[in-house]
């Protein structure tokens, strides 16, 4: 008990564990459709290219998370936009726009700051939030879970069957706008824990993770949230003791509960699998 | 099934066609899938949309919910605008769904629950009229034993069932099914057909699109017969002469010989 209690008696690790689990767990929420739309990559193409924003944020001396913001929507329209007015294939406009929104990022910060600005917004430094970050992220998370709760059935329903959602009068532009505007806001509000390069980890593992293990989306949801907020303790603990990177720490711990559920989820991991084979032989 | 249309504007369904096409030109880039149809449904009747693959039986279906508009030509429902129509619940539909995710983790009395949103709140949460409605339209597809399967666990014609269920439970007055008997074998086929019989019995009107001959006499009492354009509607009878399946089916009569 002692080993989980002891380190919360810094300021700096209430702050890092608050802000992980946070985010983490909103981020599993989010992943839940993200994996059943198919938009893995859409979720990478936001996280990289909100960097340009984060960087003119800084020189503008703005808050980030505006800047952030800014970009990753803009990103989203750009991929609509392309996939609109020509004939490419969506993860091609997502290649397209994210590497170039990205390499704009990293052109801009040459410019103004130094590395170690680099490395945290690259990697995340959860070690360095503030009360008033923490207090940041919380009021993002809690809007953004609010709407992800109160809609749930209508974005699982976009999800499953947009012609039958268009069918019976939803709002399904603004439905797909909303989760897209959501995956945005959840984007910016894990850079301070996961940094650029690891957000799309939390923003897929646990649906995955979820997905390999629930038979219907309300316990997916609820198991994709509890994977990463699971990933999040775990991951801050060890990085403590182990002094490692904090943000790799708590994929880590992701990836680690994915290759669980891989192997001994009931239904379809590996091992239930086997075990079924096994029977239709003697069978 | 009872009706429960309380809203004060609720139409008459026996006042107004459910559904009207005038002069009606439709399609995608580069392609015209409609062209110059029109067409009435009359109320309480089954109508059968009779059309080869790739006569524009599907984009007829998008046009009447909106989801196409029109080059040109007007569309009414129930004598408004498609999208009024989807808004107060007067249309439900069954989509032809060749590209449904197997894969999505939902049961089928899920499934057949989402047919229940327009009756819904903000939150979608389903109340005793809901459940009652949803089981209703489980018992009436023989799906009461499969509610809790997921949907990617069914086979073809169970799963035409499910989606109908959805519509059934939406309890509009106008049910519009895109080739529900298309992979289906026989007993969910007779189980189809019995339900949207039982269905014509509470006055609603329904379309029914196939490309499969057989059982169109069975199934409806109007016939329109779809290449691009309208080439006959009326009676069975009078439709489904040898004439005009050569019009409209000319290339797959001649090879099956
Ligand atoms: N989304 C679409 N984009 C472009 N062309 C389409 C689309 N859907 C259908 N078509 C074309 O429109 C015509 C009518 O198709 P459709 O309405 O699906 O016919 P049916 O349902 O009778 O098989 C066909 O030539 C088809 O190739
Ligand atoms: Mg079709």
């Amino acid at each position: 008990m002692d080993y989980l209690i002891q380190p919360l008696e810094y300021a700096f690790m209430q702050n890092a564990l608050a802000v992980a689990v946070i985010t983490a767990t909103v981020c599993g929420m989010l992943s839940a459709w993200l994996v059943l739309m198919g938009w893995s990559l859409m979720g990478e193409a936001v996280a990289h290219s909100v960097l340009p924003g984060v960087v003119l944020a800084f020189i503008l001396g703005i808050p980030f998370g505006v800047g952030a913001l800014v970009f990753g929507l803009l990103a989203v329209a750009l991929i609509g936009g392309l996939g609109q007015t020509t004939a490419l294939k969506r993860d091609t406009a997502i290649g397209v726009v994210f590497t170039s929104l990205f390499a704009l990022g990293l052109v801009l910060i040459s410019t103004v700051t130094t590395s170690t600005h680099l490395q945290h917004i690259l990697f995340g430094n959860v070690l360095g939030t503030s009360r008033a970050d923490l207090y940041q992220v919380a009021a993002l998370a809690a809007l953004t879970a609010t709407v992800l709760l109160i809609k749930r059935r209508d974005f699982t329903l976009v999800a499953f069957d947009r012609t039958y959602a268009l069918s019976i009068g939803l709002p399904v532009g603004a439905l797909t706008w909303t989760l897209l505007v959501l995956l945005a806001l959840t984007t910016v509000t894990a850079l301070q824990t996961l940094g650029v390069i690891l957000v799309v980890a939390a923003l897929v593992i646990p649906g995955a993770t979820g997905f390999l293990l629930a038979r219907s989306f309300g316990p997916m949801l609820g198991l994709s949230a509890g994977v990463g907020a699971v990933a999040a303790v775990v991951g801050v603990y060890t990085s403590y003791y182990w002094d490692i990177s904090t943000g790799g720490a708590i994929v880590l711990a992701a990836s680690s509960q994915f290759l669980l559920a891989y192997l001994f989820s009931p239904r379809r991991g590996l091992l239930a699998r086997g075990v079924r084979r096994l029977k239709r032989r003697r069978a | 099934m009872t009706h429960e249309h309380a809203e004060a504007d609720t139409p008459d369904p026996t006042a107004t066609p459910p559904a009207q096409l005038l002069e009606v030109t439709a399609g995608y880039p580069g392609v015209t899938a409609l062209e110059g149809v029109t067409l009435g449904l009359h109320p309480g009747r089954i109508t059968a949309l009779l059309g080869a693959n790739g006569s524009g039986k599907s984009t007829l279906f998008s046009t009447l919910l909106g989801l196409v508009t029109p080059r040109s030509g007007t569309v009414e429902i129930f004598g408004r605008s498609p999208h009024r129509a989807r808004r107060d619940n007067l249309v439900s539909f069954v989509p032809q769904h060749e590209a449904i995710d197997m894969t999505f983790p939902v049961s089928v009395e899920q499934v057949v629950t989402m047919g229940r949103y327009p009756h819904m709140g903000l939150t979608r949460r389903p109340r005793a009229a809901d459940r009652k409605a949803v089981e209703d339209a489980l018992a009436a597809t023989g799906l009461d034993t499969y509610r809790r399967r997921g949907i990617g666990e069914l086979s073809g014609g169970q799963r035409k069932r499910a989606f109908t269920a959805r519509a059934l439970a939406q309890d509009a007055p106008l049910m519009l099914l895109d080739e529900p008997f298309a992979g289906v074998d026989r007993t969910s086929e007779r189980l189809l057909t019995d339900v949207l019989h039982r269905l014509r019995e509470t006055g609603t009107s329904i379309l029914v699109s196939t490309h499969h001959l057989d059982g169109v006499k069975d199934l409806a009492d109007d016939v329109v017969l779809l290449h691009r354009r309208v080439l006959a509607s009326g009676s069975p009878d009078e439709v489904l002469t040898e004439h005009n399946m050569a019009r409209a089916f000319g290339a797959v009569i001649a090879e099956a010989g």
